[in-house]
């Protein structure tokens, strides 16, 4: 896979985020270098090995159905960088 | 132009229905409806930094019983997924789903086609995931306001195949899913508090064509009503773009019933790549064929088993067996009376009369019913024992059904046992001859007419409280 400046844009998009322009560069050769890194293991055989997605040897760790009290709401609220009425107040976002 | 005979149309339903746990999925909030703003939160269902989830054992036993009774196989390994997205409704910027190993796959129910016959609606597979914030706009800012008391809730979205040709279908897909799911206990599915929620993908191509047309998905409808109206919307506004040459946009569209129309959300084509990825803070979950095979057993009586009883051991209609069998709070009052000695039939007269009626004026939901179910048993019992006439009880109901009033007590204090005491009715009937001679000579000249009218202010006089029968012939004795 090669990691085009489209590409790059198309991330940028997914994180929100805008890179400077003097670092696109580099980040589109860093992104390059790190698939190709991982490229690495498609030169292992992995016929017939079931991927892997935890590290611990655990099956159903599970809590029971049981209420405990929740956070007063202005803790909940403490880091919130705006608010009304006990809501978080956020910059219009319906589509 | 238009000319809906040459289109097909074709829709499947993704349904998320909100389950009946006590607590969210991830952590131990409370999960009941309303509250003040973010009072049901807690650093995980916010999504502060360092926090890890732990998984509600109620949730998969819920699933699990929901994929049985809905005909599903069971996954035996499961896993979560996180789904990546930017929205203020999700505090962690992902939301754990599950993508890979949906917990149930392959199933179905049956409903009753357009064409009198049965159909199966296919259940390609149930999953559990977590819900959203809720988003309030706050018009004297323009800002958004946010409410975190849901986000966590667990929920099970169950994703139908594009099996659907009509809204009738859908709507009775819906019926039947919901009483399902009310009877075996996994949720209220009460559409108002958003607890069941339908997002129908809907296409249109010419009929008689194998391959399907590109499709819309559309989003906000909180009723019944609304899903048929935009589903009626949908597919002629799809109709009529491709007779007009155009082509069908892939795109999420949001119904607004008060206006009627649907608008275009975010199209489908960019930014909706969610980069899933197995969920890094939860380990699988392995379900035994043992608890499968438990969960199979524990199942109670289903819908279509209830009504085939009703049917056949009960002897109620077709028609009343399946009306009754499409709540859960229906079936309560039904059957709790029934053990209590009620009888079937006229239980089953009351709730689809005085009940059904009762609750449509209202606008009421079924579930919503706030009485002591008992009391309309014995409101049944006065009847029978002719302490009330069939008109009392109707009055007497509707104060049982508004205000919750013990229907014995309601009798006595307000006086309403039928007048069995004869000689006091006659002499009521006797005033009312008196008092109104002139439809008296009326009815002796031969007008039956006449004979209603006296009746019915014999039956004023006395308040309502005698039986009409009695009354007429009493008239008719007196009158010679």
């Amino acid at each position: 896979m090669v990691i085009t400046d489209e590409l790059v844009t198309y991330l940028e998009a997914l994180g929100r985020i805008r890179l400077p322009e003097e670092t696109r560069a580099k980040a589109q050769s860093n992104l390059q270098e790190i698939l190709q890194y991982i490229d690495t293991l498609s030169e292992l055989d992995t016929e017939g090995i079931e991927p892997m997605s935890h590290a611990l040897p655990l099956t159903n760790v599970m809590r029971e159905d049981v209420v405990t009290p929740s956070a007063p709401a202005e803790e909940v609220l403490a880091n919130a960088p705006a608010q009304k009425d006990s809501y978080f107040l956020v910059p219009r976002s319906f589509d | 132009m238009y000319n809906s005979k040459a289109w097909e149309t074709v829709m499947g339903l993704e349904v998320h229905v909100e389950l009946a746990t006590k607590t969210k999925i991830f952590c131990s909030c409370t999960t009941a409806f309303g509250g003040e703003p973010n009072t049901h939160c807690c650093p995980i269902c916010t999504g502060m930094p360092g926090v890890l989830p732990s998984l509600n054992k109620a949730v998969v036993e819920y699933a699990t019983r929901a994929g049985l009774a809905l005909n599903c196989e069971i996954t035996r390994y499961n896993k979560f997924d996180r789904k990546n997205y930017f929205y203020p409704d999700l505090p962690k910027a992902y939301q754990i789903s599950q993508l890979y190993l949906p917990i149930c796959r392959n199933g179905g129910i049956e409903i009753e086609a357009e064409d009198g016959g049965k159909k199966v609606i296919g259940i390609h597979e149930i999953h559990m995931e977590e819900d959203a914030g809720k988003l309030v706009h706050d018009p004297s800012t323009g800002s958004t306001l946010v409410d975190y008391n849901r986000c966590g809730v667990p929920l099970i979205e169950i994703v139908s195949e594009p099996d659907f040709r009509s809204a009738n279908e859908v709507i009775r897909y819906l019926e039947k899913l919901k009483a399902i799911l009310q009877f075996i206990g996994v949720s209220d599915c009460k559409m108002q508090e958003g607890s069941l929620r339908a997002d129908v993908n809907l296409s249109v191509r010419p009929v008689g064509s194998e391959s399907f047309g590109t499709r819309t998905e559309m989003k906000n409808m909180n009723s019944f009503k609304a899903i048929i109206r935009a589903i009626n919307y949908e597919s002629k506004r799809q109709i009529e773009v491709l007779e007009h040459g155009g082509e069908v946009k892939q795109e999420t569209r949001r119904w607004d019933d008060s206006m009627g129309v649907s608008f275009a959300m975010r199209s489908k084509e960019d930014a909706q790549d969610y980069k899933y990825f197995p969920e890094p803070d939860l380990i699988p979950i392995e379900i035994s064929e043992e608890t499968i095979e438990q969960t199979r057993q524990s199942l109670p009586e289903l819908p279509e088993e209830k009504r085939q009883r009703y049917v056949n051991e009960l002897g109620l209609s077709e028609y009343d067996a399946s009306q009754l069998t499409t709540s859960i709070a229906l079936v309560d009052l039904f059957e709790s009376n029934l053990s209590a000695g009620c009888p079937a039939k006229e239980l089953a007269n009351w709730i689809m009369g005085e009940v059904m009626h009762l609750l449509s004026d209202s606008g009421r939901e079924p579930e919503d019913m706030a009485f002591d179910y008992r009391y309309l048993g014995s409101l049944i019992g006065m009847v029978q024992r002719n302490e009330i006439t069939r008109n009392t009880a109707k009055k007497v109901f509707k104060a049982v059904f508004e205000e919750g009033c013990d229907p014995v007590k309601y009798v006595e204090e307000h006086n309403l046992k039928t007048v069995t005491d004869t000689s006091a009715v006659k002499a009521v009937i006797e005033e009312v001859i008196a008092a109104n001679q002139k439809s008296v000579d009326e009815y002796r000249s031969g007008k039956e007419k006449a004979l209603q009218y006296l009746i019915g202010q014999s039956m004023r006089a006395l308040r309502g409280k005698a039986d009409p029968q009695t009354v007429t012939a009493i008239l008719k004795e007196l009158l010679g």
